[in-house]
């Protein structure tokens, strides 16, 4: 060959290797009604250690009711792993995810399979799930994953502290809770932070603005999936709360105080420690709370809201699971899935262990559930027709994080006009959108 | 025939290296560059879109904070280390006792995973509980925020840097113990002082593999990553979300958001691997035109000395 081509021939055939080696969606069967299904099913999740542990209990009972499906569990997965094995053509019959941001991707691009063919053919009603619930599995019309247990994030408070400033009952709307806030705050006589009432800066633990949106009801997308943040007032009045709550406190001395404390999910944690008297978070934090503060006086109520209709709403997520469009063997996989995602002991069972909240209305009202007196509020917000969750995205996350990241600017006093900036992120994040979604 | 065979034997020595670099670096090279003109999100057939990728990179805030921030590192971190590596392989060069005590001292943190290394090392420097900080009070001086302020994050990770600088160290400290003693005689007689020794002998001496730190090190920073992960996620207080990558990616005020980072965030969490391999190509392209310019630099001092 001429040396002059060698170069380009071989740059184009490694192109020609390049091009054929991505992936191509391939054609979805469902077999007929009644149906024997029997083989081996891999499942991917990504619990490690006693949450893991719970889940190879519920398996095992799903094997000893399906006999002739054998389940290979592999624990500790996360969604990137998740995603490139999909993208190589070995992901698992099953996966499931933490993240409800993977749903409109996965949808999408159709790596999990359209599970509304399964879902006709055994006649499962959506109807047993919450609306909420039903909204952050599908995208699009399209549903390619089913809820597996669910989160609800409330308002944590410490009842002696609330008792020794004369507080008698938690705080129902935002400016409630920066009074609160004020009151429960103590300092050192250099005027540092001793105690924090609220610590309200973004990025800290669980504040984000996912979690304190449906506070003001603020709207993420607009139908088309480009952002309603930037055009969306409600956001607006969050962020000035937020930013006037940060100024009484200084923001120097907040990155201080919390430059201090412990880790979100050690027993350092700052609210159980009484560094903070009013945090916000999941259902989950009771379990945690009672385990590793057992002296801890606490009690829980909706997070405190812009207007009082809101009040007794709040953020709503949890896990999803799906089928890999290469599973070998997608019947078995669905029977997997239809066990874990409507059966009631299943749930139940789970949701026991796990401490999360069941994902069907079944589960929720089942009398074997075993409720902590602090749970049933998360329960009740899980529940409430305001409760709202971010909306799957083809980008995953991006408009979430774009976002925090400009929350976090303006919290540090760097955003100078706050019309501009929000106008802005819209911009940055349609940009982010064309490009991945 | 002979030639043929001659040939045949000669590929045949080379295939196992040829077949490697082939496999692990030009196909995924060529293959990025391919990826960097399309859509593409590992699940779907990629879409040609040109240089919208490339146009976007002009246009992406967080893409130019990252940028900065990886060019200040290159730039501080860099030197930093390789006079801080130099500086303890001085040292150790010239003790009489104890040299091999102090040898594994030095070198015992470069051996900590990065990961380890940083978790070890944000809660030594913490503020409230940290020791370093009690130590700096009972000194009378208040201790910075270390990891937890945007003015000192960079320079802590430098700090970072330089308490594991022991791998750099472990390379001038060899090239100091081949540097002929006759010749650092010579110019003692010569009535030479110890800057002009160093200046004129020493660092001539040494200079292939001052070269050579500065080339892998503008190449590992320009990749830094873990380090600055690591601190961020733990100095947010969020080390153990265990929920995949954390969002508390730049912590604090983005001081940490480096260039790797935003180009894994707009891979694996925004599914826009067309910009990621843009970002990446762009990334080769800068390390391939620093290693050309800090090689022909040499060049040219070595020709002037």
């Amino acid at each position: 060959m001429d040396r002059r081509w060698r170069v380009p021939v071989m740059a184009a055939v490694v192109l020609a290797v390049a091009a054929a080696c991505t992936p191509a969606p391939a054609k979805q069967k469902v077999a007929d009604p009644g149906t024997e299904v029997s083989g081996t099913v891999e499942f991917w999740h990504f619990f490690t250690d006693r949450e893991a542990a719970a889940i190879d209990s519920v398996v095992a009972d799903f094997k000893a009711s399906h006999p002739k499906i054998n389940v290979v569990v592999k624990s500790g997965q996360d969604d990137s792993k998740m995603t490139q094995a999909i993208g190589a053509g070995q992901g698992p019959d099953v996966g499931l995810s933490y993240s409800t941001d993977i749903v409109g991707k996965f949808c999408a691009s159709n790596a999990w399979l359209d599970l509304g063919p399964y879902l006709s053919r055994d006649k499962v009603s959506l109807d047993g799930f919450p609306a909420t619930v039903r909204q952050y599995t599908e995208y699009k019309g399209k549903r390619c994953s089913m809820p597996v247990l669910a989160d609800a994030y409330g308002l944590y408070y410490n009842k002696k502290m609330f008792a020794d400033a004369g507080i008698t009952a938690p705080p129902k709307t935002l400016d409630e809770l920066a009074d609160d806030a004020k009151k429960l705050t103590k300092r050192k006589a250099d005027g540092t932070i001793q105690v924090a009432g609220f610590l309200p800066e973004w990025g800290f633990y669980e504040n984000s603005p996912s979690h304190l949106g449906p506070a003001v009801a603020g709207k993420w997308l607009n139908d088309d999936g480009s952002s309603a943040i930037g055009r969306d007032p409600n956001w607006q009045t969050l962020l000035k709360w937020q930013k006037s709550l940060v100024d009484w406190y200084g923001y120097a001395k907040l990155e201080s105080f919390r430059a201090a404390l412990g880790d979100e999910y050690s027993d350092a944690n700052a609210f159980q420690k009484g560094q903070v008297a009013i945090n916000i978070d999941g259902e989950y934090r009771i379990a945690f709370a009672k385990d590793q503060a057992k002296d801890l006086d606490f009690g829980v109520a909706p997070i405190p809201t812009a207007s009082p209709d809101l009040y007794g709403s709040g953020y709503v997520t949890g896990n999803v699971i799906g089928i890999s469009r290469n599973a070998k063997n997608p019947e078995a996989a669905w029977e997997l899935i239809k066990y874990l995602t409507t059966d009631t002991a299943a749930i139940v069972k789970l949701a026991n262990s796990l401490k999360n909240i069941p994902s069907t209305k079944d589960a929720l009202a089942s009398k074997d559930l075993q409720l902590d007196p602090e749970f049933k509020t998360f329960i009740d917000i899980f529940n409430n027709p305001k409760s709202s969750t971010t909306p799957p995205s083809s980008s995953g996350p991006a408009y979430q994080e774009t976002f925090q990241n400009f929350c976090l600017e303006w919290q540090a006093g760097k955003v100078p006009d706050l019309d501009a900036g929000m106008k802005n992120i819209d911009k940055q994040i349609n940009s982010l959108l064309q490009l991945g979604g | 025939m002979s030639r043929v065979r001659h040939g045949l034997t000669v590929a045949s020595f080379m295939a196992p290296a040829g077949i490697g670099i082939a496999v692990f670096f030009v196909y995924p090279l060529i293959s990025a560059v391919y990826f960097s003109f399309t859509k593409f999100d590992l699940l779907t057939p990629p879409e040609w879109v040109g240089l919208r990728n490339y146009r976007h990179v002009f246009e992406d805030p967080y893409l130019h904070k990252a940028a900065w921030n990886t060019l200040w590192l290159v730039l501080v971190l860099v030197p930093a280390r390789m006079l801080g590596g130099l500086g303890s392989a001085l040292l150790l060069a010239s003790l009489r006792r104890a040299k091999g005590l102090f040898r594994t001292i030095f070198y015992l943190p470069a051996l900590a995973p990065p990961v380890a290394a940083t978790l070890a090392f944000v809660y030594l420097l913490k503020p409230g509980v940290g020791p370093v900080n009690h130590f700096l009070g009972a000194l009378g001086i208040p201790g910075p925020l270390w990891f937890n302020s945007a003015a000192w994050a960079k320079p802590s990770l430098v700090l970072l840097g330089l308490w594991g600088v022991g791998d750099v160290m472990i390379l001038y400290l060899a090239a100091l113990l081949d540097v002929p003693t006759e010749h650092l005689e010579a110019a003692q007689l010569d009535g030479a002082n110890a800057w002009q020794r160093f200046r004129h002998v020493t660092l001539p001496a040494i200079s292939p593999v001052v070269l050579f730190t500065a080339v892998i090190g503008v190449i590992t920073t320009l990749q830094y990553f873990t380090q600055a992960a690591v601190a961020a996620s733990v100095a947010s207080n969020q080390a153990t979300v265990g929920e995949g990558v954390s969002s508390g990616f730049g912590y604090p005020e983005g001081a940490t958001f480096t260039y790797p980072l935003w180009l894994y965030q707009v891979g694996f969490r925004y599914n826009a691997f067309g910009y990621a391999n843009a970002l990446g190509v762009i990334l080769f392209v800068a390390a391939f035109s620093v290693t050309l310019i800090l090689l022909r630099r040499s060049r040219t001092m070595e020709a002037a000395a």
